[in-house]
């Protein structure tokens, strides 16, 4: 009974019915959603709830309670000014969650687009393409970006001296499109492999000898085709942009205070590294949670491909 | 022959690399000199900008950093007085270098080994927890994990050093820190590696003429499940080299990416461009080799 039913699906709904029974992904998938709604809710809970909990939860309310260990009060403990590490870590979250979203999209649209072309134009441009992301693959783009952001958020900092809020917004979408700007490499590459053995399938040719044009061809059989994959890399793509944001900022080189992201979080964890007392949650939950999402990414990005039964080679 | 157009490419490559971070360099506006504590009469910063020929057109300076490079100059710094980017390179890069080639050997050392044996236990539990720790390896970065090496080895244990560049126990922590994410991709990519040479037609062939497994895994099968490894030491090598800026950080080591970093911070220029070029040659040079390797190891590649 349950073959001809298979049969009749289709490609999505069969990936589709492969990802439900890969747990790890699916697990993955609800962490994700529900830190995402954490993230956004817990604002907004603080704001409804105001008085002492609001009070005590606020991330940027100093207290007098210094380093105090997680308990019923403070769930992940407080720093070193007594802010509410809880608090501190959801609203880095939002820098690091976005930085994740913007800088997958940066990297989607360069990514495809430089893929596709090169696969569909093939030839000598696709020869040069392909050429420029061996010789990118192998340069240590994160410096680019350090200089990029060092050097022109100085030049926003001088021109916007009027309005600092401005500039240091402007510099965090810098930064978030920098980092995007350098992670499409892999994105091009899977997305060439796949357009050039799309073109030569026997439906692609019996539409251009019916008279379809190129961007026909490309809308209604090659990108529809390549879906699953762009999905599937975007997911993989995430974890490394969230891996470098947290990296740069912790260099002091990314978002800067008052503005927190999980690398500032544990930077400031790190800083208070002594050897009579051990303030271990400052590191410990900034870090696993930052570990526990890079690891609900990846298996995702994982389940994703062997749902829609990807060659990564 | 290919390699020599390698080579020859690769100038033009350094050139536009030079040239990109020298103009976005220069068009920030901040000078090195703006953070200093008392503002320098006008007559002495006409002096500081003519010293630095920072007075001079941006592309006069542009071919001046050229010509000094041609004779193995990479300028001055502003900000470390009397030190010449050579300078920094020579204190720096020995530092670096070392951490960067023991985490390359630990990733190697661990990564082969577990990715192998993951793949020649396939699906069961041996496969399973070696594939999950290879993934936590990937997905602990280097800033948690080497706090809490320090913590847990130095703090409370006492077993290793926290920090600086002495002794070969000084060593140990860093290395760990830096080459546990490599570990885990080596180890991904060995395992992949390792089952699609084992669905191969040759391992077929050389099993159904009555090869020993051992013989099967480890002569035949590894020769070719490595290349994928072997490809992937380029970004490896690149990845390294920013991840150690990080580490050194931490563990607070004399590397040359401190000194990048800072000098990224205090708006250095020469150091900045110094050092990224130096970085974009050493790592030309090393995938360079890399490719040869390859050749080496798969003769079944040839580059036209």
């Amino acid at each position: 009974m349950s073959k001809p039913a298979a049969l009749s699906q289709s490609p999505a709904q069969r990936a589709w019915r492969r990802f439900r029974q890969n747990r790890p992904a699916v697990w993955s998938a609800w962490y994700l959603g529900l830190l995402l709604v954490i993230v956004l809710l817990w604002p907004v809970l603080l704001a409804v709830a105001g008085g002492a909990f609001g009070h005590a939860h606020n991330p940027d309310q100093l207290s007098d309670a210094q380093f105090a260990p997680p308990g019923a009060q403070h769930w992940f403990g407080t720093d070193v000014h007594g802010r509410d590490l809880f608090s501190r870590v959801l609203y880095g979250a939002q820098i690091s969650l976005l930085v994740g979203l913007v800088g997958t999209l940066v990297s989607l649209v360069i990514g495809v687009a430089w893929g596709a072309v090169a696969g569909y134009v093939g030839g000598r441009v696709d020869g040069f393409l392909m050429r420029v992301v061996d010789v990118l693959y192998s340069l240590p783009t994160v410096i680019f970006v350090i200089v990029l952001i060092s050097t022109v958020g100085e030049l926003l900092k001088q021109t916007l001296g009027h309005s600092p809020a401005l500039a240091a917004a402007l510099r965090v979408i810098l930064l978030f499109v920098g980092l995007g700007a350098v992670s499409w490499l892999t994105m091009a590459r899977i997305v060439r492999g796949q357009v050039l053995t799309l073109r030569t399938r026997a439906f692609v040719e019996a539409s251009r000898t019916l008279g379809a044009g190129p961007v026909w061809i490309l809308t209604k059989h090659i990108i529809p085709n390549i879906l699953g994959v762009v999905i599937t890399y975007l997911a993989l793509t995430m974890p490394a942009i969230i891996l470098y944001e947290s990296f740069l900022s912790y260099l002091g080189l990314g978002v800067q205070p008052p503005m927190a992201s999980w690398g500032t979080l544990i930077a400031e964890g790190v800083g208070q590294i002594n050897p009579i007392r051990i303030y271990w949650w400052l590191i410990v939950f900034p870090g696993g949670v930052l570990v526990l999402t890079l690891l609900a990414l990846n298996f995702l990005g994982d389940g994703l491909r062997d749902a829609w039964d990807i060659k990564a080679r | 022959m290919y390699f020599l157009r390698r080579i020859l490419f690769a100038i033009p490559l350094l050139l536009v690399i030079s040239a990109l971070a020298f103009a976005l360099v220069h068009l920030a506006p901040g000078g090195p000199f703006d953070r200093q504590r008392i503002p320098a009469s006008p007559e002495i910063e006409r002096h500081l900008l003519a010293k630095y020929h920072l007075d001079e057109p941006v592309w006069k300076q542009y071919l001046e950093f050229l010509r000094d490079l041609g004779h193995g100059n990479f300028g001055v710094s502003m900000k470390y007085r009397d030190h010449s980017v050579n300078d920094l390179i020579a204190q720096g890069l020995p530092v670096s270098l070392t951490l960067g080639a023991l985490a390359f050997g630990f990733a190697l050392a661990t990564g082969l080994p577990l990715g192998f044996f993951a793949a020649a236990q396939r699906g069961r539990w041996p496969d399973r927890v070696g594939s999950l720790l290879a993934l936590l390896a990937v997905c602990v970065p280097g800033f948690v994990i080497a706090p809490v090496l320090i913590i847990v080895f130095a703090v409370k244990l006492k077993w290793l050093p926290v920090a600086l560049w002495e002794s070969p126990w000084h060593l140990i922590l860093p290395t760990i820190a830096l080459g546990l994410y490599f570990s885990g991709q080596v180890a991904r990519l060995m395992r992949e590696g390792m089952l699609s040479a084992m669905q191969s037609e040759f391992i077929t062939a050389a099993r159904a003429k009555g090869l020993g497994e051992n013989e099967l895994l480890f002569k035949h099968a590894f020769r070719i499940a490595v290349l994928p490894v072997v490809s992937y030491a380029g970004p490896m090598l690149a990845d390294l080299l920013t991840g150690s800026f990080i580490i050194e950080n931490i563990f607070q080591l004399p590397g040359l990416g401190v000194f990048l970093v800072n000098s990224s911070l205090n708006r250095d220029y020469p150091v900045v461009v110094g050092l990224s070029l130096l970085y974009a040659i050493l790592l030309i040079g090393l995938n360079l080799i890399v490719d040869f390797a390859y050749t080496l190891l798969d003769p079944r590649v040839k580059y036209e």
